[in-house]
């Protein structure tokens, strides 16, 4: 979204990942912040509970992950614009009240750094809440994911999800990871205005002046429930026009396509110049949006391609979407490693080299 | 013959809904009580209200103010994200004892000690209404529950909770009190609580809470009138009817 001659974006600086959404978060209009502590996001509620203030917003620590988020569900249920960021032990805790956000059609932006799981775990980086993201909370619910793979799409991503949100009245969740959040890389902040909020005549704020509203999940009729889950269906697919992205690294002549996000999408683009330097037409497609999933693209380049890859910090989790999107084309193989493990880019080599009839 | 003359008029606050509680339940009557005192202190447009999930979850079709619908337990937190974006607003929780002494325990005592400028309203009727009379935090020992068949066992299933006493161990809270729906006596009693609870949000921007002891006439097995009449002879001996903390000096109206 940024680019050297975009007036915009003012001089880089030096920013820290977990930063970047704070600030992201400030230029997109966010003024409220409920979060509990979790490693390897501490920085994000440290940040805020100074910044904040000084831009008249709130920053609040909850008791926990689960006050929290019904602290946010509270204060978009109000009008506000309001975030919570968490760590992948803190999102399954705050998943109930997550599907309560899309049931009653209230916006807030949610941040995953994930760790390595599952259970404890640790603070490595990891992509093993990809299926949680992108197939988050109990009910029939469609969730808007992103998956950032700079210091700068951290900031981007953040301070469009507020505007996302607004507009498709729901909650969008960016995925990122440790090493994303840990990680200073040079930033262009935003020099303009972010665009105006949208009017919110359902807001829950007293009802001087008109009828009472109500902000609420349970329709107790099946066509009633039906009706609202359409309602917000429709309005995720209209979001998802506006908001699908990938990214495309040397996929023009791909017989060889890398998919891969975020931190492991940074490894393949070494992986794939080190293909190319041996002679493999190799190429990379970056999914940015992680849900809506850019399933189209994939399918299109899969036709030219003679086998695709499929790389992630997990045991295979976005391997199934890519294979759907494939729709038996070519073969879909996967290479990755677990636990808070990032594959190296010689290990991706020796994975696509040991079955491959492209690069063997 | 004399023209007819108004003499009573239901609550602004209250909407003409038929209401879907059981014969018998008092679920209805304090939701009047809240309802006039939000007309009282005129502040019906500037009121968002969040009802529980349990049996008064429907309690957004019955109250004429802003509403929100929280999930199990959470509403002090949701409260919690209201009040501090519109801190100009009246908000209130309206909870019974599953949704607060259960699930939500955590958020009642975290707002309670923030001294969060809500108020709330806990309805204690010892058991859970909604999901069809299983044991509460708050059913008494040997009083039976469909998950309590023999009735509760303290040696089993723990002593029942006293969730004012409990709160009144905490710096924050404004104010705190117990009262009963018993009979007309102590519902002007807990009328008189509730209009703290809420003075303490409105001129002390602090916690107010009322435990309001109700009854549960369809799983406590007794008809109406039984279930009044145990209240008033078995469940105030565990659950003493008390203002346990006043209004700072000089505002507090209590019996
Ligand atoms: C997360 C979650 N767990 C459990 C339930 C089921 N449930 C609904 S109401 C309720 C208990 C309500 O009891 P109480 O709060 O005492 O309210 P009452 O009906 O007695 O007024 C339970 C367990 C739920 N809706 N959500
Ligand atoms: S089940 Fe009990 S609490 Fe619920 S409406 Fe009936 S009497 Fe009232
Ligand atoms: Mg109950």
């Amino acid at each position: 979204m940024s680019d050297n001659g975009d007036a915009r974006y003012g001089e880089p600086t030096l920013v820290k990942g977990n930063e970047a959404i704070c600030e992201g978060a400030i230029w997109g209009g966010c003024r409220y912040f409920f979060g509990y502590p979790i490693t390897p996001q501490n920085q994000i509620p440290e940040y805020m509970s100074h910044r904040l203030p000084e831009v008249g917003g709130v920053f609040l620590q909850g008791e926990s992950e689960l006050a929290s988020i019904n602290m946010v569900y509270g204060a978009s249920a109000a009008g506000a614009r309001v975030m919570t960021t968490s760590s992948s032990p803190g999102i399954s805790l705050m998943t109930e009240g997550i599907s309560y956000l899309v049931a009653s059609e209230l916006p807030a932006v949610l941040v995953n750094v994930t760790r390595g799981g599952p259970g404890l775990g640790n603070i490595a980086a990891a992509q093993s809440d990809y299926n949680q993201a992108t197939r988050m909370g109990h009910g029939d619910m469609p969730m808007i994911v992103f998956g950032p793979n700079s210091v700068q799409e951290l900031y981007d991503h953040t301070a469009w999800a507020f505007q996302l949100a607004d507009e498709a009245r729901a909650p969008v969740l960016i995925l990122a990871d440790a090493v994303l959040g840990q990680m200073m890389e040079p930033m262009r902040p935003r020099i303009d205005d972010h665009p105006p909020a949208p009017d919110k005549p359902w807001a829950t704020n007293g009802c001087k002046g008109r009828e009472p509203n109500v902000v609420n999940s349970l329709y107790a009729d099946h066509d009633d429930m039906e009706t609202v889950n359409l309602r917000v269906r429709q309005r995720y697919a209209e979001a998802s026009k506006r908001c699908l992205r990938w990214a495309e690294h040397q996929t023009d002549d791909a017989e060889l396509l890398l998919v891969a996000y975020g931190t492991s999408a940074r490894v393949c683009e070494t992986v794939v110049t080190r293909l190319r330097e041996a002679g493999t037409k190799a190429g990379l497609l970056r999914p940015v949006t992680l849900r809506p999933f850019a399933s189209e693209r994939i399918g299109e380049l899969a036709e030219q391609a003679r086998r695709v890859v499929v790389v992630e910090m997990n045991m295979g989790q976005m391997v199934d979407d890519v294979r759907l999107a494939v729709n038996g084309r070519c073969p879909v193989d996967f290479t990755g490693r677990t636990g808070g493990n990032i594959p190296s880019v010689e290990e991706i080599l020796t994975a696509i080299n040991e079955h491959s009839p492209v690069a063997g | 013959m004399a023209e007819a003359q108004v003499v009573f008029t239901p609550p602004e606050s209250l909407s003409d809904t038929l209401m879907h509680y059981c014969p018998g339940c008092t679920h209805g009557s304090l939701h009047r009580l809240v309802a006039e005192i939000i007309d009282e202190l005129g502040v019906r447009e500037s009121t968002v209200g969040i009802c529980p999930v349990g049996c008064a979850v429907y309690a957004y079709n019955y109250f004429e103010v802003d509403m929100i619908e929280a999930a199990h337990g959470r509403a002090p937190a949701v409260a919690t994200g209201v009040k501090r974006v519109r801190d100009d607003c009246t908000v209130f929780t309206y909870q019974g004892d599953g949704d607060l002494a259960s699930i939500g325990m955590g958020e009642i005592v975290h707002a309670a000690a923030r001294n969060e400028a809500i108020t709330v309203v806990f309805v204690n009727n010892g058991v859970f209404g909604m999901t069809q009379g299983q044991m509460a935090p708050t059913t008494l020992i040997g009083q039976k529950a469909s998950t309590a068949p023999a009735g509760r066992r303290p040696e089993h299933e723990g002593f029942p909770v006293r969730v004012v006493e409990m709160l009144n161990a905490l710096e924050g809270p404004t104010y705190l009190a117990r009262s009963s729906m018993a009979s007309p006596r102590w519902i002007r009693d807990t009328k008189k609580k509730l209009r703290n609870a809420f003075k303490a949000q409105t001129e002390h921007h602090g916690f107010g809470l009322v435990e309001v002891l109700s009854s549960c006439p369809t799983w406590w097995g007794m008809t109406p009138k039984e279930a009044l009449d145990w209240m008033e002879s078995t469940v105030v001996d565990y659950y003493p009817i008390e203002e346990f903390r006043a209004l700072p000096e000089g505002d507090t109206e209590g019996e």
